[in-house]
C-alpha cells in the first residue's frame, strides 16, 4: 500500500521529484543550407528582388538560415512554371499520376526523422510531436491522396468534374509540412498543380520537401514553393491566372483573402480560427477527461486552430476536475524541443509570445483568476508556461478571442442546454470535444455543437480520411475524405 | 585450379523445387505428389519442372491457417493494409525478371510478359490506394426516423477461396486475389493449374512483403477439384473462381449452396477484361465485404 503522507501538496511531484536527464535527439546529421532559393519550375532559383529574411530557431533565437523573399515577379513566374506543367500533369494516365504520389510519400515517409527534427528546429515544437503526430500525418495524407489519383470518378459519384488549373496556397506556422501535405496532396491528387507559399517563421521544411520533389523526378512546376512574409501571399492570392486559393491561418487574414478574391472567380477554401469548447460532464470518466484536457490545449503549444481552448465543465465536478488539471499541468515539462521528454516546446515567435501575453493580462484584468505551471524557462528563446484561466464569463477576451498558445480558460455549466448555449456562443465554429460516459449523450450534443468537427471523449485526432474544417468564422471547405477532393476540382452538376 | 573459377557456360545450374506458400511458410504437399509442368520449348532455361499437387487435406489446412489470420488482418488499420499491398507492388517491380522468366517459360511472348506483369504491379498500386476509401464509397449515414444514429458500415467475410485463370496466370491471380484484401478478408489462392510456377513464385515474393503469415496462401493442383473442395468447406465465406469448363462454375454454385456461400463464377470474360477498366474496381470490393447496420440512440 502506498502511504498516502507522502504525497502533500499536489498529489504528485513528478516534476521536483523526479529529475530528468537530457534526452536530445541529435541534429548534427540533418544538413541545414546557409541560403534558400524559391523552388519554381524544378529548380532552385534566387528571388528577383535579391532579398533574404533570416529564419530562426524560435527556442534558442540562433539564425538558422537566410530564405528567399518572393514578389509579384516570382510569383508569376511559379504561376506560369505551374501552368505549364498542369497541362502535361493532366494528359497523363491517373494511374500514373497515382504513383507519382505514392513515390513522394515513400520519399517522404523515408526521410521523416530528418524533417521532424527540422521542424521542431525551426518551430519549436517538441520533437516528440514532430516525430510522432507531424510526420506520420504528412506521409499518411501523402499515401491516402495517391490512392485518390485514379479513383475520381467515383469519388465525384458520376458527376462530371474537371481541375481548376493552378492552386494557390498559404499555409501556417503551427504544423508546417502538415498543412504543406495537407495542401499540396489533394490538389495534385485532383489535378492541379501548385505554388505554395510556407510561413515566413517556418519555411525550411516545405524547401527540404521540394528538394525531395527534385530527387524523385516529380515532374518540374508542379510544386512550386515561393516564401516570404504577408505581401508574397497576397501576390499569390490575387494573381490572376491563380484558379484556386486554400488558406489556413487567423480568421483576420482569411476575411482579406476572401475580399481580395470576390468577383475574381476563383475558387477559395478557408481554414481559419477557433475558440473549441471542450466539454466535460459530470458522468464523464474524469482522469481520462484530464488526458484529453490536456491534449486538447497544451498539443503544440496551444498553436492549433481546433485547441480546445474552452473548457466547460459541469459545475457538479469542477472543483475536483480543476484541482486534478493543475495536478497534471504541474509535470508537463517545458523546454528544449530537441529533447525526447519534452511536452511543450517554444512559441512560435516573438510576435506570437506578445500576443499570448497581451491576452492573458487582459484575462487577468477581466477579472478571471490565472494559474500557471510553476516551471523554469530557459533563459533565451520564446516560452509560456501552461496557464488556466477559471472564473471565466462567455464577455472575457479570453473566452472570445484565440490566444493560441498554452492557455485555458474554464467555464462551468449545469445542464446539456447550457453547455450547447455556452459552447456554440462564438464567431467560430471548428471544433468541439464531449466527455461524458453516456454514448447517446455524445450523439445528442454533437448534433446540437455548431462545429466542422465534434470529438467525443478524445481530442485533436486527425487522419486523412476523416474530412477536417470550420463552420462560420472557422472558414468553408473541408480537407482530408472524400469531400475534401471536392475543394481541388469544378463540378458539373 | 581453382574451384570455384570456371567458365559459366560449364556450370550446372541449381534448379529450384516449387513448393505451397501456407501460413508464411513454404512447404510441400502432404501426400508428397507433384505434376509435371510443361515449360516452352524455345525458353533457354527449360527444363522438366514439377508442381506441388494440392490435395483436399492440403487444402484444409490452407483454409485452417487463414482463417487464423484473419482477425489480424481485418482489425489492422486502413492505411496499415494500404501500406502492406503498396509493399507487394514494390517488390514486384524488384523482381520483375524472376516473373518475367516464369511467365516466358510457361508460354507467354516477351511482350505479353512485360505487360502483364506491369499490369500487374500497377493493379496492386490501385488497390494498395483503396483500403483506406472504400469504406467512404460503400459505408452510409442512414437517415432513419427517429433520434438514433445509424451507420452502416462495410465487414471483411473471412476466408475468400480463389481459383486463378489459366490464361493470365499472375494479372488473373492478383485482380482476384487483391480485392478480396483491400477488404479484410484472408485468401486461399489455387494458382492456374497448367502455369502453377509464376503463382508460387508470388508467394515468395510475398513473404518478403510485409503481408502477415496466412493473410495470403498459394496452393497449386488440380483446379477443378480443389474448387469443388473450396465450394464445400464451411469455413470458406465466399469464393471466386474462374473457369473455361461451364460444369466447373456449375458444381461450385450448387455446392456453395450447402453453406449459403458468395460464389463468383465466372468464365473467359474474366479474362478479356483484366486489361480493360472493367479488370478492377470498387465492385469487386464490394462484392467480398458484408454491410453490417448499426444503430445508436440520440439523447441526454
Amino acid at each position: 500500500m502506498k502511504d498516502a503522507s507522502q504525497t502533500t501538496g499536489s498529489l504528485f511531484e513528478f516534476g521536483s521529484k523526479w529529475d530528468y536527464a537530457p534526452a536530445p535527439e541529435a541534429r548534427d546529421w540533418v544538413k541545414i543550407q546557409s541560403r534558400y532559393e524559391l523552388f519554381i519550375g524544378g529548380k532552385f532559383v534566387a528571388p528577383h528582388s535579391g532579398r533574404y529574411f533570416p529564419t530562426i530557431s524560435p527556442s534558442t533565437e540562433e539564425v538558422l538560415a537566410e530564405v528567399a523573399e518572393a514578389d509579384d515577379t516570382d510569383v508569376d513566374a511559379a504561376v506560369a512554371a505551374a501552368e505549364e506543367a498542369q497541362r502535361a500533369w493532366i494528359a497523363l494516365r491517373p494511374g500514373e499520376r497515382s504513383k507519382y504520389l505514392f513515390r513522394l510519400a515513400r520519399a517522404v515517409q523515408e526521410r521523416s526523422r530528418e524533417l521532424a527534427i527540422l521542424e521542431s528546429l525551426d518551430g519549436g515544437k517538441p520533437i516528440k510531436e514532430s516525430r510522432d503526430v507531424d510526420l506520420p500525418l504528412v506521409c499518411a495524407h501523402l499515401f491516402y491522396h495517391a490512392g485518390w489519383a485514379d479513383k475520381l470518378d467515383l469519388a465525384f459519384q458520376g458527376r462530371a468534374y474537371r481541375p481548376l488549373g493552378v492552386a494557390g496556397q498559404i499555409i501556417p506556422w503551427n504544423f508546417p509540412l502538415l498543412m504543406a501535405a495537407w495542401k499540396i496532396a489533394p490538389a495534385l491528387a485532383c489535378g492541379n498543380a501548385v505554388v505554395l507559399k510556407p510561413a515566413e517563421t517556418t519555411s525550411l521544411t516545405a524547401l527540404h520537401l521540394a528538394r525531395i520533389c527534385q530527387e524523385i523526378e516529380l515532374p518540374p512546376g508542379l510544386v512550386n514553393i515561393i516564401t516570404g512574409a504577408g505581401a508574397t501571399g497576397a501576390a499569390l492570392a490575387s494573381h490572376p491566372r491563380v484558379k484556386k486559393v486554400a488558406f489556413t491561418g487567423s480568421t483576420e487574414v482569411g476575411r482579406r483573402i476572401q475580399a481580395a478574391t470576390a468577383g475574381s472567380g476563383k475558387k477559395l477554401t478557408l481554414e481559419l480560427g477557433g475558440k473549441a469548447a471542450n466539454i466535460v460532464f459530470a458522468d464523464a470518466p474524469i482522469d481520462q477527461a484530464i488526458e484529453g484536457i490536456i491534449g486538447a490545449i497544451f498539443f503544440n503549444q496551444g498553436h492549433v486552430c481546433c485547441a480546445g481552448s474552452r473548457l466547460l465543465v459541469e459545475e457538479s465536478v469542477a472543483g475536483e476536475l480543476i484541482e486534478k488539471l493543475k495536478d497534471r499541468m504541474r509535470t508537463l515539462r517545458v523546454g528544449d524541443p530537441l529533447d525526447k521528454n519534452t511536452d511543450i516546446g517554444a512559441i512560435n515567435s516573438e510576435a506570437q509570445l506578445k500576443t499570448i501575453e497581451g491576452l492573458v493580462k487582459s484575462g487577468e484584468e477581466e477579472g478571471a483568476e490565472r494559474w500557471s505551471a510553476p516551471c523554469e524557462l530557459p533563459g533565451k528563446g520564446f516560452w509560456f508556461s501552461p496557464t488556466i484561466f477559471t472564473g471565466v464569463t462567455s464577455s472575457h477576451r479570453i473566452a472570445r478571442e484565440e490566444i493560441f498558445g498554452p492557455v485555458l480558460s474554464v467555464l462551468t455549466f449545469r445542464t446539456a442546454d447550457e453547455a450547447v448555449e455556452k459552447a456554440n456562443n462564438t464567431m467560430y465554429g471548428l471544433s468541439a470535444g464531449v466527455w461524458t460516459s453516456k454514448g447517446s449523450k455524445s450523439f445528442w450534443m454533437a448534433q446540437r455543437l455548431r462545429a466542422g468537427v465534434v470529438w467525443a471523449n478524445t481530442f485533436n485526432k486527425f487522419d486523412p480520411s476523416a474530412p477536417f474544417g470550420g463552420l462560420k468564422e472557422s472558414g468553408f471547405g473541408r480537407e482530408g475524405g472524400r469531400q475534401g477532393l471536392s475543394a481541388y476540382v469544378e463540378i458539373d452538376g | 585450379m581453382n574451384d570455384v573459377s570456371h567458365d559459366a557456360g560449364q556450370r550446372l545450374a541449381v534448379a529450384k523445387t516449387y513448393k505451397f506458400f501456407v501460413g508464411g511458410a513454404f512447404i510441400r504437399p502432404e501426400s508428397g505428389r507433384t505434376y509435371p509442368v510443361t515449360t516452352a520449348i524455345d525458353s533457354a532455361d527449360a527444363h522438366h519442372v514439377n508442381a506441388p499437387r494440392a490435395s483436399r487435406k492440403d487444402l484444409r489446412e490452407a483454409v485452417r491457417v487463414a482463417a487464423g489470420a484473419w482477425k489480424g488482418w481485418a482489425e489492422r488499420t486502413a492505411t496499415n493494409r494500404g501500406q502492406i499491398l503498396y509493399r507487394i507492388a514494390e517488390m514486384l517491380e524488384a523482381r520483375r525478371e524472376e516473373l518475367h522468366q516464369q511467365l516466358v517459360r510457361s508460354g507467354s511472348s516477351a511482350g505479353d510478359a512485360k505487360v502483364e506483369i506491369e499490369a500487374s504491379i500497377d493493379r496492386c498500386v490501385y488497390y494498395a490506394g483503396f483500403t483506406d476509401k472504400y469504406q467512404s464509397l460503400l459505408a452510409s449515414a442512414n437517415p432513419t426516423g427517429g433520434p438514433h444514429f445509424v451507420f452502416t458500415l462495410p465487414e471483411s467475410m473471412g476466408v475468400v477461396g480463389v481459383v486463378a485463370p489459366e490464361e493470365a496466370p499472375l494479372l488473373g491471380l492478383l485482380s482476384m486475389a487483391l480485392p478480396a484484401l483491400v477488404g479484410g478478408n484472408v485468401v486461399v489462392v489455387i494458382t492456374s493449374e497448367c502455369r502453377p510456377l509464376v503463382g508460387l513464385v508470388l508467394g515468395e515474393l510475398l513473404a518478403t512483403s510485409d503481408v502477415p503469415a496466412g493473410v495470403v496462401n498459394i496452393l497449386s493442383g488440380p483446379s477443378a477439384e480443389l474448387a469443388t473442395e473450396l465450394a464445400k468447406h464451411r469455413e470458406v465465406a465466399a469464393i471466386h473462381v474462374v473457369a473455361d469448363v461451364p460444369q466447373t462454375l456449375i458444381d461450385v454454385e450448387r455446392l456453395g449452396a450447402g453453406s449459403i456461400k458468395r460464389v463468383k463464377g465466372e468464365g473467359h470474360v474474366f479474362v478479356e477484361r483484366l486489361y480493360t477498366p472493367r479488370g478492377q474496381g470498387l465492385s469487386a470490393i464490394e462484392r467480398w465485404i458484408e454491410p453490417k447496420t448499426i444503430w445508436h440512440p440520440v439523447a441526454i
